[in-house]
């Protein structure tokens, strides 16, 4: 079962696509979950920290908006835990916790960067659309190794 | 915190249902009808469910196996009635997260018709991509209505 990072990282059909074809998906839901349940991160409206910014610096200079270093500070380890990437792009929207186009821009490029297997595709507009896209995603977690060993890196 | 946050391994799952033949109140009842310690809350898209995490796997995949190609989970990270997401709390509107929910909810029957496909081996048709104008063709399109 290899873990597979998904763009958007917060999508219901990645993620339910992901799960129902053996693999694990890596999302923000679980990160986000982990972080609300730690006891001492409990101020209503913000669920992370001030320490967050500080984990960001690994992939986000120090120049950059607090925003995106504490949005890769959660991202950032995900991606380099992934054995495999789906990144679709033409993202309906981009709201909620997928609002910032940087950390975006800076998701899909630490993704790429990153020497596992990759699918980039975009959202379907039309039923035919719709079945290439579901067809190409099953192919290629069906082609992922149904057992990963350790990581690849 | 939340005292169902107390046990650490409290997960929540989104269950959205697209189907035809199951609707989000069925899959309520199969809920209700479990005799597992787990709490759902019923949703215009579909079902919550909050509980341990064996449980609310347990009772998820047996929603899913009621119309599999239609029913759609992904985990959520806060529990339901949350006073970081929830409206009742932050004076109106949808919770943050709702919005790309809901575009992601219309395309829903695509993509379970796309998996009904699947499962049948229909062969994939040759689709053409739209594509973006190129540059050089918006150029020629202004300057031909000069």
């Amino acid at each position: 079962m290899a873990k597979v990072i998904i763009y958007p990282i917060n999508s219901l059909i990645l993620s339910d696509l992901v799960q129902r074809f053996g693999h694990t998906p890596l999302a923000m839901m679980e990160k986000i979950k982990e972080k609300i349940s730690t006891v001492g991160v409990d101020s209503p409206p913000l669920n992370i920290t001030a320490e967050e910014p500080k984990h960001g610096l690994k992939y986000a200079a120090v120049e950059v908006p607090a925003g995106v270093r504490g949005r890769m500070s959660i991202v950032g380890p995900m991606i380099e835990e992934a054995d495999a990437g789906i990144i679709v792009g033409e993202s309906p929207t981009a709201f909620g916790c997928m609002g910032c186009a940087r950390t975006n821009e800076l998701t899909k490029y630490l993704i790429r960067n990153r020497d596992i297997p990759l699918l980039e595709l975009d959202f379907p507009e039309t039923d035919d659309e719709g079945q290439e896209f579901v067809y190409r995603i099953a192919e290629f977690l069906k082609s992922l190794p149904e057992a990963e060993g350790e990581a690849t890196e | 915190m939340r005292t169902a946050e107390d046990n650490e391994d409290v997960i929540t799952k989104l269950v959205v249902t697209s189907s035809d033949s199951v609707l989000p109140i069925d899959a309520a009842m199969k809920i209700y009808e479990s005799s597992t310690d787990i709490v759902i809350k019923e949703t215009c898209f579909g079902t919550m469910v909050t509980g341990p995490r064996e449980s609310v796997d347990k009772v998820v995949k047996e929603i899913v196996d009621l119309d599999r190609n239609h029913i759609f989970v992904k985990e959520r990270g806060f529990p339901p009635g949350d006073e970081r997401r929830c409206r009742a709390s932050r004076g109106g509107g949808s919770r943050p997260g709702f919005y790309f929910l809901k575009e992601e909810a219309m395309m829903l029957p695509m993509i379970g018709n796309a998996l009904d496909k699947y499962d049948r081996n229909v062969p994939l048709k040759e689709t053409e991509h739209k594509k973006k104008l190129e540059v050089k063709e918006l150029q020629d399109l202004i300057e031909s209505t000069l």
